[in-house]
């Protein structure tokens, strides 16, 4: 397989494959060489090392979210091989360990999530096709400033958003968490959803207006089909990032009824820390539901980061 | 391109079918778990009489925010469950360990909780300096109950500049050396009661001990962003012990500089013992370990048999149940604590402590009136009941029986024994920038990086803030 084989020659002979012989042009034959390269077998052990290096610390997290209190704080979790000894009360603690109820952080972390991915991503669309097919003077400055506002850090804008908030009267209900994550997203979902919009050929929406279609109907029939990909890539990032945020919940929303389950997660040491070893078995609780996500969409995900990055 | 898109409906769905599933599952769990919970007391019935002052507050609400979180915050609201049985009014209460971060936020956007309990007097005083028509003086009530109930030294914690802004809560002793009773008991050692005392037994347990595994002392000072403040309260307490009440006072309030020669010498004295490699850091390891060590575990190696002494606050007691929850505190018990003893045994008695204390943002009855509860002998005696360990007041008619465990209610007995000199906290006191800030990291600089004494204090001397 790693034989050099000159430029002329044939590349790959497997009979599964039953490719022609001598007939392959030029870009199949570096589509054969490249393959080669990258499935070289040093290269796939490099790419498992790695990956087993990059694995370890949350093996190792998982490892310990099952092991006794005392054992946790007595030894790393390596010893757990020689010395077996699991349980599941971290688990159970870290759920039903004081009054507070896991269950309804988790149900708050939904009911945030949800409207804080659909909100951005819905008006970044409409957006994004303004920015990309109409014709409005003062299109490219506009699209500039809103891009860079993704320069502001959210931190800023926590006091003055906050106070504003508190004008309208709505703090301490979801809104100003809905209202904030849809903020904070807006920048780089329009920014992303325009440069997939612009990537579609204009052949396509012409075509479409020649037909007589109006501008809602190019949106949702023309449009939307191709455009899937890119907002299931968008997203998962929304998701995976409003899923994560403590920041935000905490400032807008740390009142009991509204705590998203990151903010469960902080104090579930307790006031001085000395339930740390509950931390594992917590970090395993919420991620389970990231991880479903992100195995759920993560074709579209990468295929979504490709899709932007190179036109034809 | 049809197919693709159905596809994507359909994992889309799977991914929402399957988040939804698991909350209705981990729902379901919580549901069935309500029943037997911890959250469970004895409903004793509330004689409302102790209420009346208060009026009817049916219907009212008031907000606290605090630092308490976790099953300590459980045991705070089950202790305003008398209060609002008989008022009728609803606490709601909110703990977060980003408390200081947050608290300043929520006063300049105008959303101020009612009530917050501040943890340091020095926190106090940056809060009532930045934002002072937000934090309101105490209300007659609550003022004439800190009179009655409280020494005059807890009133002026919550004084700034003649006003009083807080009013005492919960406190601790931090003058107390854990340990082993039994370990003791089998080497035949004595409780020291001076620190000459202290010092001979530990050259005896270095002597007792000549392999070196087991050593008179453990430590750990780590605490996430706050390491270094157990190193602080160590200095303290030497500071009382060596240079006496009234140069600590001058020190805290920076009438003398932090470099001035008496405190260089208690530095010195807590070296004697922090920084020398035959007294630490039994079971962890050198001096630099007591660095890296949390401070939650510093104390573990007493249960081990490796470390004889290990000097925390009462507070400590909760790590040993979370160490093992069969681990028994008291006299007769597996740990328990004696006081860091003074310069001699008759003298007069230096005790560290420290405290949280109250403050209201709002002067609507129902906040004034809550406030009023806190420092009453009615809430004392509720917390203590609610608390089977790690709390207690400094209020005067605190029932001490209540108290339920033995520590406590030491604690609460030195704290009220007059032959003790209470101080609070320096670190606590001090502004921010030193006290919450260089004293920690030049202190962990200190043990970990072996810096030496004059550095640190001139580094913390040239940090104190010049206003």
């Amino acid at each position: 397989m790693s034989i050099p084989i000159p430029d002329t020659t044939i590349v790959d002979e497997t009979p599964e494959q039953g490719k022609g012989v001598g007939k392959l042009d030029r870009l199949d034959r570096r589509a054969g060489a490249l393959r080669r390269t990258t499935s070289s077998k040093s290269a796939s052990i490099i790419a498992i090392v790695l990956a087993v290096l990059w694995t370890i610390p949350t093996f190792g997290l998982l490892v310990t979210s099952f092991r006794p209190a005392r054992e946790i704080r007595r030894t790393g979790w390596w010893t757990a091989f020689s010395n077996p000894e699991f349980t599941l009360e971290n688990y159970s603690d870290a759920l039903y360990g004081s009054s507070t109820d896991f269950a309804s952080y988790l149900v708050n972390s939904f009911v945030i999530t949800l409207p804080a991915v659909i909100i951005p991503i819905t008006l970044a669309l409409l957006a994004a096709y303004a920015f990309a097919w109409i014709d409005f003077r003062g299109r490219n400055i506009l699209f500039v400033a809103v891009f860079a506002l993704q320069i502001v850090p959210i931190q800023v804008t926590l006091v003055p958003l906050l106070s504003q908030y508190v004008n309208w009267g709505i703090d301490g209900s979801f809104w100003p968490i809905w209202l904030s994550h849809s903020i904070f997203a807006l920048p780089l979902a329009i920014f992303l959803l325009h440069n997939f919009m612009k990537d579609i050929p204009r052949e396509l929406v012409e075509a479409a207006r020649v037909d007589g279609a109006g501008h809602v109907r190019i949106f949702f029939t023309v449009l939307m089909p191709l455009l899937v990909p890119a907002i299931a890539a968008f997203g998962i990032f929304q998701f995976l990032w409003v899923w994560n945020d403590l920041l935000v919940a905490l400032t807008f929303g740390s009142a009991r009824d509204v705590a998203p389950i990151t903010v469960r997660l902080a104090e579930l040491s307790g006031s001085r820390g000395a339930s740390w070893h509950l931390l594992p078995a917590g970090a395993f609780i919420a991620i389970i539901v990231p991880v479903i996500v992100f195995l759920a969409l993560q074709r579209y995900f990468v295929r979504g980061l490709l899709a932007g990055s190179v036109k034809g | 391109m049809a197919r693709s898109t159905l596809s994507v409906k359909r994992r889309t769905l799977a991914a929402v079918a399957g988040g939804a599933a698991l909350a209705i599952v981990l729902t379901a769990c919580g549901g069935s778990d309500d029943g037997g919970g911890e959250g469970d007391t004895e409903a004793a019935p509330v004689d409302c009489a102790a209420y009346e002052q208060y009026g009817d507050l049916e219907g009212k609400t008031v907000t606290v925010y605090t630092t308490i979180v976790d099953t300590e915050a459980d045991q705070q609201q089950q202790s305003y469950e008398p209060f609002e049985e008989c008022t009728g009014a609803t606490i709601e209460y909110e703990g977060s360990k980003e408390f200081e971060a947050q608290l300043p936020v929520r006063i300049q956007s105008g959303s101020a909780p009612d009530i917050a309990y501040i943890p340091q007097p020095g926190f106090l005083k940056s809060l009532v300096q930045d934002y002072p028509d937000a934090i309101l003086p105490v209300g007659d009530a609550a003022s004439e109950n800190v009179d009655t109930y409280y020494t005059e030294s807890w009133r002026d914690y919550g004084t700034v500049d003649g006003t009083l802004y807080a009013t005492p809560l919960g406190a601790n002793v931090k003058s107390f050396v854990w340990y082993s009773p039994s370990m003791f008991e089998e080497a035949g050692y004595e409780i020291p009661t001076t620190w000459d005392e202290l010092v001979a037994l530990s050259d005896q347990i270095v002597e007792d001990n000549p392999e070196g595994d087991v050593k008179p002392w453990c430590a750990g000072i780590g605490s996430g962003e706050a390491t270094g403040w157990p190193a602080t309260d160590w200095m303290e307490d030497v500071v009382l012990r060596t240079a006496g009440p009234e140069v600590y006072d001058q020190w805290v309030n920076h009438e003398i500089p932090f470099n001035d020669p008496q405190i260089a010498d208690a530095l010195a004295s807590v070296g004697s013992v922090l920084k020398n490699e035959n007294y630490v850091n039994g079971g962890i390891g050198d001096v630099s370990s007591i660095a890296t060590t949390e401070f939650t575990e510093g104390g573990y190696p007493i249960v081990d048999g490796l470390c004889y002494m290990h000097r925390q606050a009462s507070f400590y007691q909760a790590n040993w149940s979370t160490l093992d929850p069969d681990l028994k505190v008291a006299e007769d018990g597996d740990v328990f604590a004696f006081y860091f003893p003074g310069e001699s045994a008759d003298a007069e008695k230096p005790l560290l402590g420290g405290g949280e204390f109250v403050v209201s943002f709002a002067d609507r009855p129902e906040v004034q009136a809550f406030q009023a509860y806190l420092t009453s002998p009615e809430w004392s005696n509720a917390k203590a009941t609610a608390t089977p360990q790690g709390w207690l007041s400094a209020n005067k008619e605190l029932d001490k029986s209540l108290l339920q465990s033995p520590i406590d209610q030491l604690s609460y007995e030195l704290l009220t024994d007059d032959s003790y000199v209470f101080r609070f906290d320096g670190s606590d006191m001090m502004p921010a920038a030193v006290g919450a800030g260089s004293f920690w990291t030049e202190m962990t600089e200190w043990i970990a990086s072996n810096k030496s004494d004059t550095a640190v204090l001139d580094a913390i001397e040239a940090s104190w803030p010049t206003s």
